[in-house]
């Protein structure tokens, strides 16, 4: 039936009515992703148009039409007033000092691999993988939970261990301290990421091809030699990828962290950029002053992913964007 | 396999078995602590005596902080939104993936770009915060949903799988006039079970890990979820002391009276116990995923 369906119409006619039916579907195509276009319009594209609100003197109450346009007084405030001034630049300190120490440690993944495959024994080598990969599952919250019960005065693992062994005669309150916040936000990090982080590192180490250790090894290198000649040749390229990465995204990094673990007495050191936003803004409701914050803090990381990927293109010849 | 042999029980080999010993013990020592002072002699726990053995095993804690007010309900919000928003996020992923690997799509490119952008720019907290408002997300369940469901870096994933997977299976049910969506639920879905699976361990470990959404967008304690209710519990000594004097029904020996201490501690088991017990089973499907975001990236 069909065949004989195609004889009867002539070809001018066929072809036109099969780009008829070929529109038709592209629009039926379309129309089935809208619903999920008008989700990202909604969650990803109107925020943009909250920007607005930076340059009013917004009031809740009043709404954006009742209140005072005043233009970029709040981004000029956060320069000339000496108060806010001093703010941004500590918040400022703080995120790019604590990300520094992060990016620091992106290293340790790569030595964490590294020293990994040299484990002989395969249910060794996969339980370590297997449970050190396990804390880069569980909430920030939870790892507050951790520490508020290991390190507390009264009963905590650490202080009573170092009671009995003798190093220390009073409990050490670590969380109510701002001393070294900063290393230990990143200890925390550190703890939290580094099974994880080295997974890409062991799959890239499991590319490098195999001719390569042969080879090395006729030539009388040993453990070592291999080491430094032919598996951190073969994890670079990985490692800039991820360090990019990691660049681009460096200033919006953890909300989550710094808020848990913020209180009265390190809130100094620990409050950066975003979680200074979320101070300012939602809990002491000044609009206007920490979108214009928000503002700058975006311009500041699409600037830092330009960079990112033109270093990217510099040094692979690959853009990550 | 000479210098196998003579490596085995080299110094090196020594220190580096050690060394992940130790790290090894480090990452669960945590989840081991915790879970043993949940279940010892509550004033033997308060008083910091339980270090490394239970002692004076006993499981009132767990029945108590039933009782306690909330819990139940942030356990029924922290369970659906993690079930919800892991079943509308993977299919709306594989759904939109499939769809945008059909080059006959009205402005395909456009719509791709369109949503792959939103990777890149954040319009910031307080503007973000704004629109929730204004969209009527305050407060609401949905908040937890649906601002998940579109994940460009889920889509960009699914694609690249169909686009690995033979055309032609495609095609010849086409033929057969089999339309987009008979296409899409027999023949595409079946070949890639295995990136949805990833995607929704993925998905669920996120959802259920969700703090911050709560954080901003909540105060109507109906909708507190786990993680938030822990976090108050953590942090506000008037909520547990409420807590406790819910909890204390009846007559309790000292040792099996719950003292703020074990309330914390039992409930932060029970937070993070969904997640150790999955673990194990989807470890290797966590590592695939990795692997194939990696590629990608």
């Amino acid at each position: 039936m069909p065949s004989e369906f195609v004889k009867i119409i002539s070809p001018a006619k066929k072809s036109k009515r099969l780009r008829k039916s070929v529109k038709h579907s592209s629009y039926r195509l379309f129309f089935m992703a809208l619903p999920f276009l008008i989700l990202a319009f909604l969650f990803s594209y109107l925020p943009l148009y909250g920007w607005i609100y930076a340059f009013y003197d917004y009031s809740p109450a009043l709404g954006i039409s009742q209140s005072p346009y005043v233009g970029f007084k709040w981004f000029t405030t956060m320069v000339s007033n000496e108060m806010q001034r001093a703010e941004v630049i500590r918040v400022l300190r703080n995120t790019f000092g604590m990300n520094i120490l992060g990016l620091m440690t992106s290293v340790f993944p790569v030595i964490f691999a590294l020293f990994l495959v040299e484990i002989k024994s395969t249910w060794y080598k996969k339980m370590v993988q297997i449970l050190t990969t396990l804390p880069n599952f569980i909430s920030w919250v939870l790892v507050y939970a951790f520490v508020f019960m290991l390190f507390s005065t009264q009963s905590g693992f650490v202080n009573q261990v170092l009671m009995n062994v003798g190093w220390i005669s009073e409990p050490i309150n670590y969380l109510a301290s701002d001393s070294y916040i900063w290393i230990k936000m990143t200890l925390l990090g550190l703890w939290k990421g580094l099974g994880w982080g080295a997974i890409l590192y062991i799959a890239a180490i499991a590319g490098i091809d195999q001719e390569l250790y042969e080879a090395a090894k006729v030539d009388g290198a040993g453990r070592f030699r291999l080491m430094r000649h032919v598996t951190v040749p073969g994890l670079i390229p990985t490692f800039f990828v991820l360090l990019l990465l990691s660049i681009a995204g460096f200033i919006s990094a953890g909300f989550e962290q710094f808020y848990v673990f913020q209180n009265a007495i390190n809130a100094n050191d620990i409050e950066v950029l975003d979680l200074y936003v979320y101070n300012i803004g939602i809990a002491n409701s000044s609009f206007s002053y920490s979108t214009a914050v928000s503002i700058l803090k975006s311009l500041v990381s699409v600037v830092l992913l330009f960079i990112a990927n033109r270093l990217s293109k510099m040094i692979r010849g690959e853009t990550i964007i | 396999m000479d210098s196998w042999e003579k490596s085995r029980f080299s110094l090196f080999s020594i220190l580096n078995y050690t060394m992940f010993g130790l790290f090894t013990l480090l990452c669960i020592f945590p989840f081991y602590y915790l879970f043993i002072n949940t279940i010892s002699d509550n004033d033997l726990s308060s008083r910091g005596l339980i270090l490394f053995f239970p002692e004076g095993i006993h499981f009132q804690n767990y029945l108590k902080v039933f009782h306690v007010q909330g819990l139940k309900l942030a356990m029924l919000v922290s369970v659906s939104r993690t079930v919800l928003g892991t079943i509308l996020t993977v299919a709306a992923s594989a759904f939109l993936g499939y769809l945008f690997t059909r080059s006959e799509m009205w402005g395909r490119k456009f719509w791709y770009r369109f949503l792959i952008l939103t990777m890149y720019f954040n319009a910031g907290i307080i503007p973000w915060f704004i629109t929730m408002k204004n969209l009527g997300l305050m407060n609401n369940f949905w908040a937890y949903i649906l601002p998940g469901i579109v994940v460009p870096f889920n889509i960009i994933l699914v694609k690249t799988f169909i686009e690995s997977t033979p055309i032609a299976l495609q095609e010849s049910a086409q033929i057969d006039g089999a339309g987009y969506i008979t296409i899409f639920y027999k023949i595409v879905m079946p070949l890639i079970t295995p990136i949805l699976a990833t995607l929704a361990i993925f998905t669920a470990v996120g959802q259920w890990n969700s703090f911050t959404d709560t954080l901003f967008l909540v105060n109507d304690s109906k909708l507190f979820t786990l993680q938030f209710i822990l976090y108050r519990y953590l942090n506000e000594a008037n909520s547990l002391a409420e807590m406790m004097r819910n909890s204390t029904v009846g007559q309790v020996s000292l040792s099996q009276m719950p003292t703020p201490m074990t309330i914390q501690t039992t409930v932060t088991i029970i937070v993070v116990a969904p997640i150790l017990l999955v673990y194990p089973f989807f470890q290797r499907f966590f590592v695939k995923g990795i692997m194939i975001g990696a590629v990608k990236g």
